[in-house]
């Protein structure tokens, strides 16, 4: 999913490159809020996980593989702008120093994979929790409904982006169609993993889930004694 | 676990290209993409003039061209894709060996495998010459948030760590028969990825608690390429 340089036009790829910017610079001061002084190690070890967790390529079929983009996943677990930080510095690194994703094509990149789905991902979590009943065990279903619905969100900007400024003449709409059919496929992969991945870490810490952290602190601590 | 890990696309060498600051190696090298981006891929005699540039500076690294070749196949599925638009793009057909296919189409193929291959080796020309380190000093020169430069430097220096915490963990998977990639093993490898989170997010907690230990207030004391970890302490450790 990752963009490489020359698939979209300059002017296209240069814009994305200004949103991206902007994004990344509310995303910084945003998070000091979110993880105030300890944003700089957390925020990098988290970048770390996600990147480790992007490395695992499940068959697609067809010869093609896929692997989770963890932008939903990193929102739930760490909030929405941590979480949006993570994925954009995980892409900055993979473009650097691993010709993963064009050097020009990174603004669109950090939108894509980064804005699109920590954001889309953390409103519908949001809204799922506002309706759901408040319990700890509504979290990992909330966040795979997030995942699903944030990926095919992203193929839509994606092919919104290529009527704009896609440098190859096929049909705006064969490419929409097209990409939201494989990403609803694909979504349906990254809302089954972090699911799983967000229900495992609720399980044992749901301290640090930041999702389920209202619910955590509205349990109050019980004493109970034990028959001797 | 050293302070300055040598990155797997890093191809340790003494030129010239190496040497140079990195800073102006990042904007030459998107300079220098975003000029091939804007370029009209009907140009067709320019382009390899720019290969030639990417070649010529791969040659003066004194890195071999192999290695680069070898690193392209990243790109691998884009070419694929590449391949395909002829085959769906609209426009006046053509006869190529008896397919049917869109001349503008072979047009934009053309325009996507080139621009995108050059992209991709002038990339790993920067990753190949220019150690993690001085890429992150670069970038705090090009007046990047300091605290994105930090947080990249943190991912960088725990992402071994990290990356070789889940390399284990698969390797037990996979001698207990479990197939990670498989989607029937899915809950055991997305218990696994919440461990690894688990693990991260505390090593984070711990590395801030370090800090603070060493004095740190909310700014990381700038050491330089050269700088070692002694100097990061020591500066850190005055209690500023």
């Amino acid at each position: 999913m990752h963009v490489p340089d020359g698939f979209l036009d300059a002017p296209t790829s240069v814009a994305t490159g200004v949103v991206a910017a902007a994004a990344v610079g509310v995303a910084l001061r945003r998070a000091r809020t979110e993880l105030d002084d300890r944003t700089a190690p957390l925020a990098g070890l988290v970048a770390a996980f996600v990147f480790a967790a992007q490395m695992i390529n499940f068959p697609v079929g067809a010869g093609t593989s896929g692997h989770l983009m963890g932008g939903a996943l990193a929102a739930v677990l760490v909030g929405p702008w941590t979480g949006l930080l993570c994925v954009a510095v995980v892409l900055v690194v993979q473009a650097l120093f691993m010709a993963d994703g064009g050097i020009t094509a990174l603004g669109t990149n950090v939108v894509l994979i980064g804005v699109v789905t920590a954001l889309v991902g953390y409103v519908v979590f949001r809204g799922l929790q506002a309706v759901l009943p408040r319990r700890v065990g509504t979290v990992a279903p909330a966040a795979a409904i997030a995942a699903f619905v944030s990926v095919p969100v992203a193929a839509l900007v994606f092919s919104l982006l290529f009527a704009i400024g896609g440098t190859a003449p096929v049909d705006a709409g064969k490419v929409l169609t097209a990409m939201l059919g494989w990403h609803v496929l694909i979504g349906i992969g990254e809302a089954v993993v972090t699911g799983l991945v967000v229900g495992a870490v609720v399980a044992v810490r749901p301290d640090l889930v930041r999702g389920a952290r209202p619910l955590v602190a509205a349990r109050e601590l019980e004493i109970r004694t034990v028959a001797a | 676990m050293g302070a300055a890990h040598g990155h797997r696309l890093h191809h340790h060498g003494h030129s010239a290209v190496h040497r140079a600051p990195a800073h102006l190696k990042i904007l030459t090298l998107v300079g220098f993409v975003l000029l091939v981006v804007a370029t009209p891929r009907e140009w067709y005699a320019v382009f390899p003039a720019y290969l030639a540039v990417v070649v010529g500076t791969v040659v003066a690294a004194r890195v071999p061209l192999g290695w680069v070749l070898r690193r392209m196949v990243i790109e691998v599925p884009f070419l694929v894709f590449a391949a395909l638009v002829p085959f769906v793009a609209h426009g006046p057909r053509t006869e190529v060996l008896g397919l049917s296919l869109s001349e503008p189409g072979l047009v934009a193929a053309w325009g996507l495998a080139v621009k995108g291959t050059l992209g991709v080796m002038a990339s790993l020309t920067l990753a190949a010459t220019t150690e993690p380190t001085e890429v992150l000093t670069g970038l705090r020169r090009l007046r990047l948030p300091p605290l994105l430069v930090e947080i990249m430097s943190f991912m960088l220096r725990y992402l071994d760590v990290v990356t070789a915490d889940l390399g284990r963990t698969l390797t037990s998977m996979r001698s207990r028969g479990c197939e990670p990639r498989s989607p029937r093993h899915w809950p055991a490898l997305a218990r696994s990825l919440g461990a690894l989170f688990i693990r991260s997010y505390e090593r984070g907690e711990r590395v801030h608690l370090a800090m603070l230990a060493r004095g740190y207030t909310g700014t990381l004391p700038v050491t330089t390429a050269t700088g070692t970890a002694t100097t990061t302490v020591r500066a850190s450790g005055t209690g500023r």
